[in-house]
């Protein structure tokens, strides 16, 4: 894939003409999805697809184009090289761009991620294995990806990696499940068994009779995976200079000062530990960590290229949409095993869902509670909770009213696939909250 | 069954590459397999933007692939490439069946039950002003016009227009002798302006991400996309001065452009077969209503009306056929608040044994089909927009989604809009910032009391439903008139 790259690249870049520059980017995949449902199967098949990104720039103009490739060389190169005349044609139609900006310092680079990844085939029998007996639905996906990047001055990139990613809930009846995930570069029997164990035993305690209760706030421990849907709703918007300079990110008022968080909450984009590429389309190379909150309080905003020319402050590397790729929360010092203790009397939180803003400016969410949320007694799972919404502030939830944050932290690798399969992750801490309002 | 709707001119190219698909597909279909479908689709889309006087990067896009699926043996596998050769569909032909005779005895359905009738027919958006009738520069100085309206005052620190127009072709064929040729063009322009003041923020867009419609350029005419750049301005910047929206119990009365979120969420999402049938638990999620309410269940009052339309002109999702090459008809699916039937295609239709309709719809070539909405349609009342308001004697009028959620039952819900007014004494009065309501789908269609006529009805449309596994983000039309609701929890800003 590399070198069909760089030389499909490299026959493009022949027919360049005068001070033409050529921007490339390619990404791929080829993957199997096995979709469950009752633990039997929905649907099962392969993808297999590769893209290129084209951007042709003569001084400040500049016109980009992107299309499927076939994996044949001849082919493609027959129908890339009329895309690139198109290109030309335009520029001149084009204004030219004050704020283009693309890396001019060559920094080449490779990363070849080992894996052990098991069959698809494999793989759908130690699932139904480990699932018999459950109301199992899920996606399992696995297999290649990659990403590279090659520009006219010289500089190549290349990343790529296998890896499977196990999604799955196990269910009880209408709403009441535990939600899981199993996902990495190499498949352990024995951690898979764990995660299956520990599903069975949540489901268990899903067979009590549910508690309802009333809106009002109450004292909440936030799995981490609840932790990461919530810092997932601010990377949508939230740390970008962009949003920050045209009034739009939900973290205005801390980047002003005008609000902080618990000084235990620190927010990173830490690239170096995680699974995405540390490149980007118009060639920069990602720093190892950004950090975006320190102690409770605005540090670094991400800056694309873009940005950077509007704004007059130097990129980092960040992609056009700047949200971070890598998210990397920082641990507290609460011992997992103290979690319910602590808790006392409240709810555990296993997971929320559909999160959005009822009130942009004051950072303000919504969302509802999903999978595994338990009304917790006396440091006791007392019996599994009706899905209830809540409505509050992250200023709240994770300042004034935040209680702790777990030492332990949970590592989630994104099993998203819109368009392909996504190679964004975090590590995610538990949160426990006082006073989490609850409105429906 | 042959069925043609409007396919005008088919350009020699278009042909040629459905000629070679078919012969493609007669030798990449795996010998002795029970049943091969193929689904070739080509996407063109270009995207044109100007922010605040600057022009954005200039994009084309181009996705072409194809998808064959093979149901053998009691199973179903698919496989999607990029590689259109004999040998590249060949080779997708044998992951498929590998797939199909993996499945086969495990799948939830006993997939060579599914009945496979041969369909012929083609579809063809109309258009009036086509794309390429316009040069560049002119399409550019159009976008370029309201961005310069748009400011308007110091305090206007953003603002944008952009349009993304995107031309498919797509053929379908299987073993059972079906061939449909569909072409679609759509356009989807985007308008907005940002007031600030300190940290506060307010927004007013045209239609939110709604302004979307099958057509050419003549879709910016019936969007006033020319027109309604100084409105926008001056909203965001009353939106900044004014009082956040009252809290309480009260009437609401609700623009089409977020009727269509209304629509889609607590009536679209939950009437999918597929999540009834459980297939989305793990995802998207489950549905509050089941297999037993249909035909039955009072989801509204008598004044609900509700039409699964892909026959519509114009609307995002029309269409002749679905991806799995069926034909498409308009259908009632709640009829005077009684809930008719469901949106399932064919595979969710033969596992539950219900009638739903044709909405098997993939995202591209690279995706399974699966049950989404296509055009689902609120249809009109008798009521003047005045007439509505003068009914209210305390409300709040809310326009233009801007925050949408809800549970995984499609059940609980809390919804947020760009602009807000009060409506004393049947009049609109205080414009209100921060305008949120909250409520239970299973409920809150019974408290419809009033719905507006034509001239409140506009065609409006998402491209960006989210759904699946592996994910698939789907154009869907939703086309609504102005509603009125009594006795909703509304509030404001933190």
């Amino acid at each position: 894939m590399q070198d069909a790259f760089n030389r499909l690249a490299g026959d493009l870049m022949a027919g360049l003409q005068g001070e033409e520059v050529l921007l490339c980017s390619v990404h791929g995949e080829d993957s199997d999805f096995v979709r469950f449902n009752k633990g039997r199967i929905r649907q099962a098949g392969a993808v297999r697809q590769q893209g290129i990104s084209l951007e042709l720039i003569r001084g400040r103009r500049h016109a980009g184009a992107s299309a499927t490739l076939s994996g044949e060389h001849d082919v493609d190169l027959a129908r890339l090289k009329p895309l690139l005349a198109d290109l030309r044609a335009r520029l001149p139609r084009l204004p030219e761009d004050p704020y283009l900006q693309y890396a001019t310092d060559v920094h080449s680079s490779e990363r070849h991620a080992e894996a052990d990844i098991p069959t698809p085939d494999e793989a759908v029998d130690r699932i139904q294995s480990a699932a018999s007996g459950f109301d199992l639905v899920g996606v399992y996906a696995s297999g290649g990806i990659h990403t590279g990047h090659a520009n006219s001055l010289g500089q190549r990139n290349w990343f790529d990696t296998q890896n499977f990613n196990f999604d799955w809930s196990f269910y009880l009846s209408g709403d009441k499940a535990v939600k899981t995930a199993y996902a990495g570069q190499t498949w352990e029997e024995t951690a898979f068994a764990r995660k299956i164990a520990r599903a069975a035993r949540q489901l268990e305690a899903l067979k009590r009779d549910p508690h309802t209760i009333q809106p009002g706030r109450y004292r909440v421990y936030l799995a981490p995976a609840a932790i990461h849907d919530i810092v997932g709703l601010l990377s949508w918007g939230g740390f970008g200079l962009k949003a920050l300079k045209t009034g739009q990110s939900p973290l205005l008022k801390l980047a002003e000062g005008e609000a902080s968080l618990a000084e235990a909450v620190s927010i990173a984009e830490n690239t170096a530990q995680g699974f995405a590429p540390d490149f980007q389309a118009a060639g920069f190379i990602r720093p190892p960590r950004v950090p975006l909150i320190e102690g409770g309080r605005h540090a670094e905003a991400l800056v694309s290229p873009r940005s950077s020319m509007e704004y007059h402050v130097p990129t980092n590397g960040a992609s056009a949409m700047e949200a971070p790729e890598s998210v990397d929360v920082a641990a507290g010092a609460l011992p997992d095993a103290e979690v319910l203790g602590r808790l006392g009397t409240g709810i555990y939180v296993g997971n929320v869902w559909y999160l959005n803003y009822s009130d942009r400016p004051a950072c303000r969410t919504t969302g509802m509670t999903r999978f595994a949320t338990f009304w917790v007694e006396n440091g006791e799972i007392a019996a599994p909770l009706d899905v209830m919404r809540f409505d509050e502030t992250v200023y709240r939830m994770l300042g004034e009213n935040l209680v702790g944050l777990t030492a332990e932290r949970e590592l989630v690798l994104d099993p998203g696939t819109y368009l392909q399969r996504a190679t964004t992750s975090g590590r995610y801490p538990g949160a426990l909250v006082e006073d989490f309002n609850f409105t429906l | 069954m042959e069925r043609r709707y409007r396919l005008g001119h088919v350009p020699k190219e278009g042909i040629r590459v459905i000629d070679a698909m078919e012969s493609r597909f007669a030798q990449a279909a795996p010998p002795g397999a029970g049943f091969v479908s193929l689904r070739y689709v080509d996407e063109r889309t270009e995207s044109l933007g100007v922010r605040h006087g600057v022009m954005e990067p200039a994009h084309t896009g181009s996705d072409v692939g194809a998808m064959i699926t093979v149901m053998d043996g009691g199973g179903i596998g698919y496989a999607a490439t990029s590689d259109l050769s004999v040998s590249g569909l060949q080779e997708a032909g044998r992951r498929a069946r590998a797939w199909a005779r993996r499945t086969a005895g495990l799948a939830v359905t006993d997939f060579s039950r599914l009945p496979h009738a041969a369909q012929s027919g083609t579809y063809e958006t109309p258009v009036a002003q086509p794309w390429s009738s316009v040069a560049l520069g002119e399409k550019i100085e159009r976008l370029r016009a309201p961005c310069e309206k748009m400011k308007t005052d110091d305090r206007i620190i953003d603002s944008w227009a952009r349009m993304v127009h995107l031309a498919s072709e797509t053929l379908y064929l299987d073993t059972a002798g079906s061939r449909v040729h569909q072409r679609f063009e759509m356009l989807m322009p985007n308008m907005g302006a940002v007031a600030v003041r300190g940290t506060e923020a307010q927004r007013r867009t045209l239609h939110g991400q709604g302004a979307a419609r099958q057509g050419g350029l003549e879709v910016l005419d019936q969007l006033g996309f020319d027109e309604v750049a100084p409105r926008l301005a001056r909203e965001a910047l009353e939106l900044l001065e004014a009082p956040d929206c009252p809290t309480g119990r009260t009437d609401v009365l609700l623009a089409p452009d977020q009727m269509i979120l209304q629509i889609h969420e607590s009536i679209g999402h939950p009437l999918e077969l597929d999540r009834i049938l459980g297939d989305e638990r793990n995802y998207a999620g489950t549905s509050f209503v089941t297999q037993d309410m249909l035909g039955t269940y009072r989801y509204g009052s008598d004044l609900l009306n509700v039409v699964w339309d892909p026959t519509r002109p114009g609307q995002l999702a029309s269409y002749g056929f679905d991806d799995d090459g069926r034909p498409a008809t308009r259908e009632h699916i709640i009829e005077k608040g009684i809930l008719k039937r469901s949106l399932g295609g064919g595979t969710s239709q033969e596992r539950a044994g219900l009638e739903g309709v044709s909405t098997s719809r993939a995202s591209g070539w690279n995706r399974p089909p699966i049950d989404r909405m296509a055009n689902l349609n609120l249809e009109v009342g008798d009521k003047t927009f005045d007439e509505l308001v003068k009914s209210i004697e305390q409300g709040v009028f809310m326009a233009t989604n801007s925050s949408w959620s809800i549970d995984d039952s499609r059940n609980k819900f809390q919804f947020g809009c760009e602009y807000g007014r009060r409506i004393e004494n049947g009049e609109l009065t205080t414009v209100v910032k921060k305008p949120n309501y909250r409520g239970i789908s299973a409920t809150f269609w019974r408290d419809l009391v009033g719905v507006g006529d034509e001239r409140t009805f506009q065609v409006l449309g998402t491209p960006h439903c989210g759904k699946g596994e592996p994910n698939q983000m789907i154009r869907v039309g939703h086309a609504s008139p102005v509603c009125h609701f009594a006795s909703v929890a509304v509030f404001g800003g933190a």
